[in-house]
């Protein structure tokens, strides 16, 4: 492993000069972590032309946090294609009890026509909830706008208002435009926001249903995945009040604050959140991580720690240990394949760190990892935050500012003994990515087509782990690719089950006999 | 599933619920891939252009590549031109394409970027191109979108040629797979008539596994043969909505003379589209697809008691409908519930035509939606369901056959590399038509009456 200075200059010098020193900020390879932190630029603009794998702030909103709420049904003020997109590709599953109120299989868009662009669409836009609620009797609205709307200026929440007053369920408007921020981050932000305003705190409870009541945010039950958790958190013996969003609702999202803990899995798409329920809330967060046999072990342990209750500590610990003598056996024989072999890992917003742990049980190092839109605490550690400059772009999305609430603002737990805990885990704290990681690594930021290309060749991984719009690049040059944003149509690969089926999965990859047919044999055995 | 689509039907008058179309840009990008060492772009956002490729990558499952112009909030204010024009150099001197194909988005439609002259002081280099075309997404679907980019290519490559015609045909083939695209080609390879096809995104969106990846592959309309099409003798434009823009086009500017057919979907569409060439270059037409159409006729006649008389459901988009209408019918099946999410009057009075010459009475709907569709089936069952992947939920929900066919199909594989063109083509789909609905008796049947032999 390791990358020579020169090669990565090589890579430099195609560039046109602008670029290069721009994208010479975006990639670093690791240094010892243990002497200084090592600085990388995050979240600042694609240059134009240059083929990114980002999407937008609709994408992040409508298609990653709403999204996946099952008894709201989610209008897309807008032009038809971006509703369409957002269309039951992200994999999010859902379970409801009630079969008429999942509406996750429907696509609700205002289909804007020339006409509304001209004269305005706000007209279209409440004629569209009126019809919705008609049809869907759902409990509650989202109506997310897309570019067009913010330029010709439709007050999507003056509309939203009223038609709350007339039909009286909620109904929450998201100013989502894809132009802003530069990348799906700015609509996590935006549909954060949204949510805490207009959902978490408004249920009737005030108390904690169970003594071991929590919150799972970000996680969005790709695949299945918050079904394995689920059946681990249960098994141990935690009520899990709120799923955000994964598999969630409007109606448990309401009694968020309730919880003693919030468990966060993906930092970037909802750490906002995170932090506004403990000001408003009094509940702190942990950051967990469920994939990987010993980040999931780990995570579990240090929510027993948190709780510090006799109990439910050795019951997690006789739960981990009877999950693991039924998967190391397994798991063994998928080692064997994999072992050795090299990885990268270029994701979303959390699974380019979130996976290392996991290849490296299977015996795997990740020799290149990064996000397509995260911020430099993703990176670099929570701890940096307050460096970080806000350009432009960050400024236009508005930070909402909570104070505690008067009713139900309950601290969970005292300052001392936070203290006492964030020393042992990592209680409101996100440590980054780059920590780690090993020396001599790489870390790339949006990583776009054409280092991809170069960086496969240069470091030859064996595997690629990245998204759809790349997979097939990699596969083209003969590397097993596996997407890691929707998992190829497998899953769940979380919690300890789901360490199972990556394994097996990415294993499969490996020994497929279909590779040795790549090369004909007439090319190899010339005349 | 589906299950809060009510039965009772409910006046709509707003918007879509379960659309059954897309946005221009999408169809853009895929014609735009029909072009030799071309890279198309994306003017707006990035997010559109994500959508774009992810959504194509789906259905062909092969590497979909494309750059954007990357808007943030201030050059949605200010105008674009700054990020076109940087985004033009940075394209060529990274990725080194032959050509670029720009498509605008909602969002530069609505600020009003003016393509032309923003291109007209961006510094392309020596020997390179960039074409354009207008696709904004509050008016008509993809295939708009397609027709738009296939018109750019017209519009920015074909200069008026020589007044003296050559003896070959251009073939716009639509918004079709690769695998039809191959088909078409071959039957006119077989008829020994020289053609210029494009879009062609043969060899493109089904690239062959090597070993190496390359961004550029082998296949694509040459730019040169483009330019080249306005010397041909005349054009045939297969499927209105998609390809007669550019057909017409071509004819006002160099004077070609267009044909525009159906999509050569099913034995009348194939068989007016070989007579057509017959026609025009005085020629027989070879044994091989006499002999195609022989054994179609063949199958037609071995199956039809498998479907004659049933209904069908169909939805996607209008080119492909028309043609597929017409072989449901030609197969003596019932196109009960005819619906395309594109917009167009003519759709429904040419379906509606077809539907009446038959005798058969049938639901035909353009700029529809699959919730409308759903509720029509939901008041009058059919026998079989055919439509891209999202009808699967509707399948499912009222428990109907279901054939995969258009765009897009994103859960299955292979269906880019077959051909549903041509007599071939029809066998195919005869053979999934079929298939679907015989393994559903199977399924159905009481254990008594499965049977071995048919
Ligand atoms: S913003 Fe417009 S062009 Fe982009 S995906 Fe949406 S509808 Fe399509
Ligand atoms: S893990 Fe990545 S892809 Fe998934 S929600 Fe988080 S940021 Fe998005």
């Amino acid at each position: 492993m390791g990358l020579h200075e020169k090669d990565l200059n090589a890579i430099f010098e195609r560039y046109p000069a602008k670029v290069r020193r721009n994208r010479k900020k975006h990639i670093l390879v690791v240094k010892d972590t243990s002497q200084e932190r090592q600085q990388i630029e995050a979240n600042t603009r694609t240059i134009p032309g240059i083929i990114t794998t980002r999407g937008c702030a609709f994408a992040g909103c409508k298609g990653v946090v709403l999204g996946p709420l099952k008894d709201m049904v989610h209008i897309v003020h807008g032009p038809v294609g971006c509703g369409y997109y957002a269309w039951l590709t992200r994999r999010n599953k859902a379970r409801a009890e009630d079969p008429k109120k999942n509406f996750l299989h429907y696509c609700v868009t205002t289909d804007m026509q020339e006409s509304d662009i001209v004269f305005g669409g706000e007209k279209k836009l409440s004629g569209m909830i009126d019809e919705v609620v008609e049809i869907f009797k759902p409990n509650a609205i989202t109506v997310s706008a897309t570019c067009p709307v913010g330029l010709i200026g439709d007050d999507i929440n003056a509309i939203a208002r009223e038609a709350q007053e007339k039909h009286k369920i909620p109904i929450l408007a998201f100013s989502c435009e894809g132009y802003k921020g530069v990348s799906q981050s700015a609509g996590h932000h935006i549909a954060n926001n949204g949510l805490m305003e207009g959902i978490v705190g408004q249920g009737e409870m005030t108390e904690p249903p169970h003594r071991f009541s929590i919150n799972l945010l970000g996680e969005y039950n790709i695949g299945g995945d918050s079904w394995e958790i689920d059946r681990i958190l249960q098994g141990i013996g935690y009520y899990l009040v709120a799923p955000m969003t994964g598999d969630g609702s409007f109606e448990t999202l309401k009694n968020a604050h309730v919880a003693e803990l919030n468990l966060v899995q993906c930092h970037r798409s909802i750490n906002y959140i995170a932090e506004m329920l403990e000001t408003k809330y009094g509940t702190p967060w942990l950051k967990v991580n469920f994939i990987g046999i010993q980040n999931t072990i780990d995570s579990l342990r240090d929510m027993a720690l948190y709780f510090g209750d006799r109990e439910l500590t050795q019951r997690t610990e006789e739960f981990i240990a009877r999950e693991l003598a039924m998967i190391e056996p397994v798991m063994e024989q998928y080692k064997k394949i994999c072992q050795g072999k090299t990885a990268f890992c270029f994701v979303g917003g959390s699974r380019g760190h979130h996976y290392q742990g996991l290849f490296g049980e299977m015996g795997m190092d990740t020799v290149l990892a990064g996000y397509e839109f995260a911020h430099r605490d993703d990176y670099e550690g929570r701890e940096i935050i307050p460096d970080i400059k806000l350009d432009a772009d960050s400024r236009n999305i508005p930070d909402l500012k909570v104070t505690p609430d008067k009713e139900l603002f309950r601290l969970k737990i005292t300052p001392e003994k936070k203290k006492e805990l964030q020393d042992k885990i990592p209680l409101s704290n996100y440590q980054g990515m780059i920590q780690e990681m090993k020396d001599g690594s790489l870390v790339v930021d949006d990583l776009n087509h054409f280092e991809t290309e170069e960086f496969i060749r240069l470091l030859k991984p064996d595997l690629f782990a990245s998204g759809v719009k790349d997979k097939y690049v990699a596969q083209k040059m003969g590397i097993p690719s596996k997407q890691l944003h929707s998992y190829d149509y497998s899953g769940p690969y979380e919690g300890f089950r789901g360490a199972v089926k990556f394994a097996e999965d990415v294993a499969m990859g490996f020994v497929s006999p279909t590779w040795n047919f790549i090369l004909p044999p007439w090319k190899k055995d010339p005349l | 599933m589906l299950d809060s689509t009510p039965k009772e039907m409910i006046q709509r008058k707003v918007g879509l619920i379960n659309p059954a179309k897309t946005c221009q840009p999408i169809g853009a990008m895929y014609a735009a891939l029909g072009i030799y060492r071309c890279l198309p772009h994306s003017h707006g956002s990035q997010g559109c252009c994500s959508y774009h490729r992810s959504h194509l990558t789906r259905h062909f499952r092969d590497p979909i590549m494309a750059s954007s112009s990357s808007f943030t909030e201030g050059a949605s204010v200010f105008g674009g031109g700054a990020n076109l024009k940087t985004s033009i150099k940075n394209v060529f001197e990274i990725y080194d394409p032959d050509i670029m194909a720009v498509h605008t988005t909602c969002l530069t439609e609505t600020i009003g970027d003016d393509i032309p002259s923003i291109l007209s002081t961006a510094e392309v280099p020596e020997g390179k191109r960039v074409i354009y075309a207008s696709t904004p997404s509050y008016v008509g679907s993809h295939i708009t979108g397609f027709s738009n980019m296939t018109t750019g290519m017209v519009n920015c490559l074909v200069e008026p040629g020589e007044k003296e015609k050559k003896e070959q045909v251009n073939v716009l083939p639509g918004f079709v797979n690769p695998g039809d695209m191959r088909e078409i080609k071959r039957m006119l390879k077989e008829l020994g008539i020289k053609f210029i096809m494009f879009p062609d995104t043969t060899g493109v969106v089904d690239s062959p596994m090597t070993g190496r990846y390359q961004m550029f592959p082998r296949g694509g309309a040459r730019v040169k043969d483009i330019q080249d099409s306005g010397s041909s003798k005349f054009t045939i434009a297969l499927g209105f909505f998609a390809s007669s823009e550019a057909a017409f086009l071509l004819d006002r500017k160099c004077s070609v003379p267009p044909v525009v057919l159906r999509t050569p979907v099913g034995i009348k569409a194939t068989d007016e589209f070989l007579m057509t060439l017959r026609n025009r270059f005085i020629q027989d037409i070879p044994y091989e697809l006499e002999e195609e159409r022989g054994q179609l006729v063949d199958i037609m006649t071995d199956t039809h008691f498998h479907f004659h008389g049933r209904k069908v459901a169909l939805f996607g988009d209008p080119d492909m409908l028309t043609a597929m209408t017409e072989f449901l019918l030609s197969l003596g099946m019932i196109p009960a519930y005819v619906l395309t999410g594109s917009p167009g009057a003519l759709f429904e009075k040419e379906i509606n035509t077809m539907l009446k010459a038959a005798g058969v009475e049938g639901k035909v709907r353009a700029a529809g939606d699959l919730f409308e569709l759903h509720q029509w089936i939901k008041n009058g069952p059919v026998d079989l369901l055919i439509g891209n992947t999202y009808g699967k939920y509707i399948a499912r929900a009222e428990d109907i056959p279901f054939v995969r066919l258009g765009f897009p199909v994103m859960d299955r594989s292979v269906h880019s590399y077959l051909p549903v063109v041509g007599y071939r083509g029809a066998m195919r789909l005869i053979e999934m038509i079929s298939g679907a609905l015989l393994d559903r008796a199977d399924r159905d049947a009481a254990e008594e009456d499965f049977e071995l032999v048919m």
